[in-house]
């Protein structure tokens, strides 16, 4: 009974606390612009089936997304064998489907233990890919310190994970004769052979109770951690953008401007801008200014590498690191997220502070940026391959944030790499990239002569 | 050789079949101007009904919109699509996958709908009817070739396969560099890069990929793009190779296999 209790009291608090923290995320996301996402719903649940579930993307590399699946496989169908924990700590009673399921229970309870073999050795490969080998795209700048820590933590916890699975198996089956015939605990339990039952007993409960707090451990620290990606690659697929790669987003604010300037609106309509009112701000600066699918998409971030890995610019030892961009995306959210739940006015602004009663992310202003975060050097370095995109397995899109922040940089602050200013102005004066002496088709004429 | 404008032939009350959008670099760049008039030649030798908009065209605003000034993408792009529109263009072909992409993939959005090819597939389009015939024993037969997939058409917009059917066509030998198709690696040019010097880093974009290029001991480097052919041709002279390594459009290859 007390356990009952226990078991009842520990699943409130560390469900209650981790829906709190999503919840968090989930303002957090919705911090950025609506960004009407449209297209195809059988595309997109393709995409969650295929990438989400499939991990058809991991599989371009297929070492680490072999040892990965074993990892998520073992992951997924423990979830089953979640049920029966809770229903056992709830009711008391010991293995509630084994006397129902007989046969069946233990076949479905044997395969939870092969996964949850191959899944110990795939994490022991991870860790030794990460700790020993050192795999480059694993030790760039923006892994130092915390993420860093963070993929360990998250394999140390899988590998207790499998012990207490285990060590409650084993036990268990010692102290029932091995009469539930598991795949592996049978060949596990011999080691209690001689143990008293109240031995076998404590085994199995410090089995049982070490992997519900390992799971619910687990549950509080996803929002903390880029493990997160195991929930948000679903959302994050079925959202993907599904328009061609090679658009950029119009902005029909510019769009209309320049068609009325260029005489092109039809039937006279006013679409200039108010020249009186505030000067809009074109871009993104912040979080605020990209879209909620740019921030879901930082949330959603593994941490792999597998887009700063062939980033030209950084294959090429520039600044630029798509990945670091995602994680900056996040970590700003996160940082606003933290301002505003503190609910300090300090954190209003300047112009606002005086009737301000309520901190809100339309008054937020706590004098930084993005720009804080991710440097121009780092923009302006990219070639807009597209091969981040690419590479990404689940389906971020590392380019569009960076877009917008040059968008940023070159409309509303009027800067940007002065060598640009040539192709601009040649642009605009005489329709070409360079300002040329001679006519666009001058290279007809000489073919003529 | 002749090559029409849309101008010259609305005056004979005529509209070709296809609008050859000829591009910034394919106008102006001694380099790029090469490959713009062996595809004229081809386009010539088949007998297309073409035409191109000559000093009607303007940059397709690209670089301007990847480096990020809007304004400027609106006003070029707004008056392209007037010109195009006012003659009312149905199809266009052009030998710059940035063109191609702007084109095809953001015009719409501005008002501008056209069926929009880049002369590689029309390349392979005209090798497969028939029109292009390969002269046999030409001078790249048994050469090794290795291709260099431009970021925009091929990543961006897909087209891996015309490009390779092409040189298929040419018999030479292809050698794919370990980056290819879907992981290409860029030339360094795209996102208005062209316009500017590198950010500070151990390497050239360039330099990285012709290095690629040279390991496949290929003799020719094959590209679709302009700014890839700028970009590979500074990285072979980078590396002193420009004597034994030669980089060329698709168009100029069969052009030079079959003397047109
Ligand atoms: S699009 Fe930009 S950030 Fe992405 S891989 Fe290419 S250069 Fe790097
Ligand atoms: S953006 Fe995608 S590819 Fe890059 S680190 Fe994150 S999950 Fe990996």
């Amino acid at each position: 009974m007390i356990q009952q209790i226990a078991f009842l009291i520990i699943s409130i608090l560390a469900i209650g606390l981790a829906t709190k923290q999503f919840l968090k995320i989930r303002r957090n996301v919705l911090l950025g612009k609506e960004e009407e996402i449209g297209g195809d719903s059988g595309r997109r649940w393709r995409n969650v089936f295929l990438v989400a579930f499939g991990q058809s993307k991991m599989f371009k590399r297929w070492i680490p997304a072999i040892f990965h699946f074993f990892i998520y496989a073992a992951f997924v169908i423990t979830q089953i064998e979640l049920i029966e924990i809770f229903i056992d700590g709830l009711t008391g009673i010991h293995r509630f489907f084994w006397p129902t399921l007989g046969g069946f229970y233990t076949f479905v309870i044997s395969f939870i233990e092969i996964l949850s073999v191959l899944a110990f050795v795939a994490t022991v490969i991870f860790l030794i890919r990460r700790n020993i080998i050192k795999t480059p795209r694993f030790e760039k700048p923006e892994m130092k310190g915390w993420p860093k820590q963070d993929a360990n933590i998250i394999l140390y916890l899988e590998i207790f994970l499998i012990v207490f699975i285990f060590l409650m198996n084993s036990a268990d089956m010692a102290s029932h004769n091995n009469e539930y015939g598991f795949a592996i605990s049978q060949y596990l339990s011999p080691i209690w052979s001689g143990a008293s039952e109240s031995t076998l007993h404590l085994m199995e409960r410090i089995g049982w109770w070490g992997h519900v707090m390992v799971v619910f451990a687990f549950l509080n620290y996803l929002p903390i951690s880029k493990h997160l990606h195991i929930l948000l690659a679903f959302p994050n697929t079925y959202y993907a953008r599904q328009n061609s790669r090679g658009e950029m987003e119009n902005m029909p604010e510019i769009m209309n401007e320049v068609k009325s300037m260029m005489g092109l609106t039809e039937g006279g309509e006013e679409a200039m801008m108010d020249m009186d009112a505030e000067l809009p701000e074109f871009g993104a600066k912040d979080i605020f200014d990209l879209s909620w699918k740019n921030i879901l998409d930082a949330y959603s971030c593994t941490e792999c590498g597998r887009c700063t890995s062939v980033c030209p610019a950084n294959i090429t030892g520039k600044k630029l690191s798509p990945r670091k961009i995602l994680m900056d995306i996040r970590d700003r959210a996160t940082e606003v997220g933290v301002k505003l739940d503190s609910g300090n006015l300090d954190y209003v602004r300047e112009d606002l502070k005086a009737e301000a009663k309520k901190l809100t992310k339309d008054n937020f202003d706590d004098g930084k940026n993005l720009f804080d975060f991710i440097s121009k050097e780092e923009l302006h370095a990219c070639t807009t391959c597209n091969a981040c995109v690419e590479a990404c397995p689940v389906l971020i899109n590392p380019l569009d944030p960076i877009l917008k922040m040059r968008r940023y940089e070159i409309l509303t602050l009027s800067e940007g790499p002065s060598e640009w200013l040539p192709m601009f102005n040649a642009i605009e004066n005489s329709g070409a990239v360079w300002s040329m002496p001679v006519e666009r088709d001058h290279w007809r004429k000489e073919l003529e002569e | 050789m002749k090559v029409p404008t849309m101008a010259e032939l609305a005056a004979e009350g005529r509209s070709p079949e296809i609008l050859f959008w000829v591009g910034c670099a394919g106008s102006f760049d001694s380099r790029a101007q090469k490959v713009t008039i062996a595809f004229c030649k081809i386009l010539n030798a088949v007998g297309m009904d073409y035409a191109i908009l000559g000093n009607e065209e303007s940059c397709t605003g690209d670089p301007a919109r990847r480096a990020g000034n809007e304004f400027i993408f609106q006003m070029s792009a707004l008056q392209n699509i007037e010109v195009l529109n006012g003659y009312e263009i149905k199809k266009i072909v052009t030998a710059c996958p940035h063109c191609f992409n702007t084109i095809k993939n953001e015009y719409p959005a501005l008002g501008g709908n056209y069926e929009v090819i880049h002369h590689t597939q029309l390349l392979q389009e005209l090798i497969d009817q028939g029109r292009i015939k390969m002269k046999e024993g030409g001078a790249f037969e048994g050469k090794k070739i290795t291709y260099h997939d431009s970021c925009y058409l091929g990543r961006i917009n897909g087209v891996y396969e015309a490009p390779r059917k092409v040189l298929e066509a040419l018999d030479n030998e292809l050698v794919e560099m370990k980056r290819c198709r879907t992981k290409g690696l860029c030339c360094g040019a795209g996102g208005a890069q062209m316009f500017k010097e590198d950010e500070p880093g151990d390497k050239r974009i360039n330099i990285e990929r012709v290095e690629e290029a040279l390991d496949t001991k290929a003799e020719i480097i094959a590209a679709n793009c302009p700014f890839c052919i700028t970009m590979m041709q500074d990285g072979v002279k980078g590396k002193d190779k420009q004597e034994d390594v030669m980089v060329y459009d698709l168009a100029e290859l069969i052009v030079n296999n079959n003397g047109l």
